[in-house]
């Protein structure tokens, strides 16, 4: 008999061990599920408590209530996985001895690595809603909010559920209005990307739906640090920005024992490959949900899509064939946008998400990237969906793991320039003027100017030898027809 | 995919302009993609470039900053200094690197 250990039991490494369960015999497989506690979160839904649409009772269900029988469920902290011996040592002293081993042990916000958020101000101005306890004081803290500036901000990316800074945005915009504060209240997104979401088509759509909203959007600003004295944002190139009530999501992070194993990278996140999840450097490994460095969104619909495809690929090997499946970055995403309105994303590795119909072609019901009442419905409906059909891994009627095209307005010509941001500053060769070191928004005062960066490495390098010591090998030259060489060189748009 | 003249040799690049062949970069070239963008290269720019380089190939994917900070031993704020305004991208695109992916 073979074992299974899974590290984690939340989305992913329910499903998983659950459809492996349903799968193979109890004589076939030992499946052990550990976890630090009994407590299942429906995480999607801590973004819409600050609003008193769901309450903890929503979210938190036992978790033991949706692991199968046959499974072993071992409630208590992991130490350290030794994957040499593929041993893990739990902080209770058990080792646990496997033959393959999924971490799905997922991400955790980690305010203490940003200097300051956790200052006098945290709990009080400073909130977040990663996190049940974070959600819950969010909630009274927009209960006693009587206007001014609302801020909502992304420490840094990789975060899961990218677009959950943006929904919860949109659903304060909704709820201030709803409590005629809205004209007393100036709503400003800051994210570390250069515009409200990363892909094009996306980015266009959702830029527009912030301009319509009258919210501010303030980019690639990435915080060096929160003053508490100020109640300001810092930033590493010096811009400042105030809020009265400061709704940031902190550095997301893995698990601290995947440090301890030497297993992750530097956000603790276990390198994997991109198509079957196994982990890059150590055999029968396996990374699901949002614990591996898979390049698509850190989304319970990826944690589905891509458990569902590690499934069909376990259970081939296990039975002596060839794997064949090979997950392609499939991600659907809805988004709240307030007014009882919601959009829908749907994308992959190779293909941003677009506008058209999901999942029927032409029919629908869903709308790509607009704005409908019943994008609003299908994301409500999905926690009874979460709970009763995805965690005891029962296939979802229509939503196909592999994303398709059909349906869509494929738009092949994106460039930068699409994204419905103005057109960056083309740097004037040479020497592009630095960027100004302040925000595009106003902010308050300042007592006293910060003082300008110093001159590039003027600290550190006392020698000044611009371009002298090139190692001396030297690049191959492109093998291009020499007449289709351009003469003069591509330079980005910085 | 277009090639282009850059310091008279020719390299492949995308449409934005970012090297795609991790071998036809040269630190002599690093140093022009740098004169391009205004850049006045320094030892500490070097040491950023190298360290990037570095560990472009295992990973088969650019270092954020965070990486160069913590692995690298640069800090973050340094980098902003040594390559103003967008560093991650700015780095990669000298050290003939992918542009930093965007995070979904």
């Amino acid at each position: 008999m073979k074992r299974l250990v899974i590290l984690g039991g939340g989305t992913a490494g329910t499903m998983v061990a659950n459809k492996l369960r349903a799968a193979l015999g109890r004589h076939e497989l030992h499946i052990t599920v550990v976890d630090r506690d009994d407590a299942h979160h429906y995480q999607p839904g801590y973004l819409f408590m600050p609003f008193g649409i769901y309450n903890t009772h929503d979210i938190v269900r036992s978790r033991h209530r949706f692991i199968a029988d046959g499974i072993d469920l071992l409630l208590t902290e992991i130490d350290r996985v030794d994957p040499a011996y593929r041993m893990v040592h739990l902080a209770d002293g058990r080792t646990l001895g496997y033959d393959y081993l999924v971490i799905a042990t997922g991400v955790t916000p980690r305010p203490d690595a940003t200097p300051g958020m956790q200052g006098a101000l945290w709990g009080d101005r400073v909130h977040e809603f990663y996190s049940l306890p974070g959600a819950q004081a969010l909630t009274e803290a927009m209960r006693r909010f009587r206007g001014g500036r609302l801020v909502v901000h992304i420490t840094e990316m990789p975060i899961k559920c990218p677009v959950a800074p943006l929904e919860f945005t949109f659903l304060a915009d909704d709820w201030l209005r709803k409590h005629g504060i809205r004209e007393r209240t100036e709503l400003v997104y800051v994210t570390p990307l250069d515009g409200a979401f990363t892909k094009p088509v996306a980015s266009r759509a959702l830029n527009t739906a912030l301009t319509d909203r009258q919210i501010a959007l303030e980019t690639d600003f990435a915080v060096e640090q929160i003053d508490n004295d100020t109640a300001e944002l810092v930033s590493f190139d010096g811009r400042r920005i105030g809020f009265d009530l400061l709704v940031t999501v902190p550095l997301n992070m893995g698990a601290d024992y995947v440090a301890r194993s030497g297993m992750g990278d530097e956000l603790n996140l276990v390198p994997c490959d991109q198509h079957t999840m196994a982990a890059l450097n150590h055999p029968d490994v396996y990374v699901l949900g949002d614990a591996g460095t898979l390049q698509t969104s850190k989304a319970g619909s990826v944690a589905h899509f891509a458990a569902d495809v590690f499934v069909h690929n376990f259970l081939d090997e296990f039975q002596g064939r060839p794997a064949t499946h090979s997950f392609d970055g499939h991600a659907n995403c809805f988004i709240e946008s307030g007014n009882r309105k919601g959009m829908l994303l749907d994308f992959n590795y190779t293909t941003e998400p677009f506008t058209g119909s999901f999942p029927l072609p032409g029919v629908g019901p869903f709308r790509l990237l607009a704005e409908t009442h019943l994008n609003h419905v299908g994301k409500l409906a999905f926690r009874w969906i979460y709970w009763n059909l995805l965690l005891p891994g029962r296939p979802i009627p229509f939503i196909p793991t592999t994303m398709s095209l059909a349906g869509k307005r494929v738009e092949s010509d994106v460039g930068p320039t699409a994204t419905g941001l103005p057109a960056p500053e083309q740097p004037s060769s040479p020497a592009p003027p630095p960027r100004p070191a302040k925000p595009r928004l106003e902010t308050k005062p300042l007592a006293a100017p910060r003082p300008a960066p110093a001159p590039a490495a003027a600290a550190a390098a006392p020698a000044m030898a611009p371009s002298g010591g090139y190692v001396n090998r030297p690049g191959v030259d492109s093998t291009a027809d020499p007449a289709t060489v351009l003469p003069d060189p591509i330079v980005p748009k910085f | 995919m277009p090639t282009t003249l850059i310091g008279g040799r020719p390299i492949d690049v995308n449409d934005e302009g970012f090297l795609v062949a991790y071998d036809q970069w040269d630190e002599k070239l690093g140093a022009e993609l740098g004169r391009l963008i205004g850049l006045e290269l320094t030892d500490r720019h070097w040491a950023v470039l190298r360290f990037l380089r570095m560990d472009y190939p295992a990973r088969g994917e650019t270092a954020t900053l965070r990486r160069a900070s913590t692995v690298g031993g640069f800090p973050i704020k340094e980098l902003f200094a040594l390559f103003p305004g967008k560093p991650a991208k700015k780095m990669a695109y000298v050290a003939g690197l992918p542009k930093p992916k965007g995070c979904v």
